[in-house]
């Protein structure tokens, strides 16, 4: 799904736990997630730490959005 | 007498299913699950001493410490042969499956083979480095792969001469190898050439490879303005699944109006994956598709404006072909709607 929205000319950005098989896929903005049944969560965590860490891995995601990329790129930063 | 370890997930080793994928890897002595149909595929004279079984889940997260404790246990057993799987189209069994044979063969010297499904993302990423046997996509398959597994094992071990991906039945592996043939090249190519004329069947000695790569769109220069939507290959859905999206093997995608929505509740979202424990995410939502942080982005003004809409399919065992289909048809959408960015998130 990433390469055909990329396809039509959106850049687009592959948050996702397991960042081999995006880079398999060809996602080229590629933001690794926390986890499979969760990844943008930690329901160990209370509410709002939770909330903080969904927050700064999409605060990430949309930077990868505004950065140039030339091939695959993981955003592991 | 051939001694073989056997690599399984939680689910093949009767651990349980997805609420138990996050399992650590542990031994058994002797064959569990699909190990029986292999010992007895494999002959009289070899034994299986050995069982690994690993949460799929528990693989994928931590791939190098998992790799190593699952090799450190296959050591133990001094195998001449190391056989994972099939993991059919299951993607992270695939991957677990691909990533433990190759650090076997790579550290260990003996002989490897795994199956799967060819859309299965473990078959491209380790297909050049092992032999990996082409299965059906769902174990119904079982009865086909486990014999084909167990010869080309020992034929391995053996030594013997391995013949083509189609005469062996593994996935192709961009191997080239010089072979004598008794018709020169040019006969060879008018030859086919007359057959594809008359529409007649004929195979090409040099398939070209397929690399589907889209090139990378430039970046989004003002974020603040940005229009940005939502899509999810996780099956977040409205609660009571609607469209009824299909927990494996999606034929259909959803598109849900979000307007208005700021966080997603327990009450009136939920997963309609089956191929992850969705225990969390029916939970919270947000923990797969961040409309609350993406709705507090927007009032920050961080972002434009989120999109109205989002997308989402059930990404497990999903053919390729309809998720290319289905991603043509709502990207198109997204461009009419003027989306200038998208997050698509992925279990």
């Amino acid at each position: 799904m990433v390469k055909e929205i990329e396809r039509v000319g959106i850049p687009v950005v592959h948050v996702c736990t397991v960042v081999p098989i995006s880079l398999t896929v060809g996602a080229n903005r590629i933001v690794p997630a926390v986890a499979i049944p969760h990844p943008l969560g930690n329901p160990t965590q209370s509410k709002e730490d939770e909330k903080a860490l969904r927050k700064s891995i999409i605060l990430k995601a949309l930077k990868a959005l505004e950065t140039e990329v030339h091939g695959q790129t993981v955003f592991d930063k | 007498m051939i001694r073989v370890v056997h690599y399984i997930n939680q689910f093949y080793g009767g651990i349980g299913g997805e609420e138990k994928a996050d399992v650590k890897p542990e031994v058994r002595e002797g064959v569990v699950g699909p190990g029986m149909a292999l010992k007895a595929a494999l002959g009289n004279d070899v034994e299986i001493v050995a069982t690994v079984i690993c949460g799929d889940s528990y693989f994928n997260e931590n791939m190098e410490e998992a790799s190593a404790e699952v090799l450190e246990m296959i050591k133990k057993y001094n195998p001449d042969l190391f056989i994972a799987g099939p993991a059919f189209n299951a993607g992270r069994y695939g991957v677990a499956c691909g990533s433990i044979c190759k650090s076997v063969k790579d550290s260990l010297g003996i002989p490897v083979v795994t199956g799967m499904y060819p859309e299965n993302p473990g078959a491209d990423m380790f297909k050049k480095d092992i032999y990996i046997i082409e299965t059906a996509n769902a174990a119904t398959g079982m009865r086909q792969a486990i014999p084909a597994i167990a010869r080309l094992a020992l034929k391995l071990f053996r030594n013997e001469d391995i013949g083509t991906a189609a005469e062996e039945g593994y996935i192709l592996r961009g191997i080239r190898k010089n072979i004598y043939n008794s018709e020169r090249g040019s006969k060879r190519a008018v030859d086919m050439l007359l057959a594809k004329l008359k529409g007649e069947k004929f195979e090409t000695e040099y398939p070209m490879p397929d690399f589907d790569r889209v090139a990378p769109n430039p970046a989004v220069t003002d974020m603040k303005k940005a229009k940005i939507a939502l899509v999810t290959s996780g099956g977040i859905v409205p609660k009571g699944n609607p469209d009824r999206i299909e927990s494996s093997s999606a034929s259909k995608y959803g598109k849900y109006d979000i307007s208005g929505v700021s966080d997603l509740t327990a009450e009136t979202y939920e997963t309609a994956h089956g191929g992850y424990d969705p225990v969390y995410a029916n939970l919270d939502a947000d923990r797969v598709l961040p409309v609350d942080v993406m709705r507090e982005l927007e009032k920050e003004g961080v972002i434009g404006e989120l999109h109205r809409y989002y997308y989402a399919t059930v990404g497990n065992g999903t053919s390729v072909a309809n998720a290319k289909k289905f991603a043509d048809t709502f990207a198109k959408e997204l461009v009419k709607d003027g989306v200038q960015a998208v997050v698509l998130t992925s279990t």
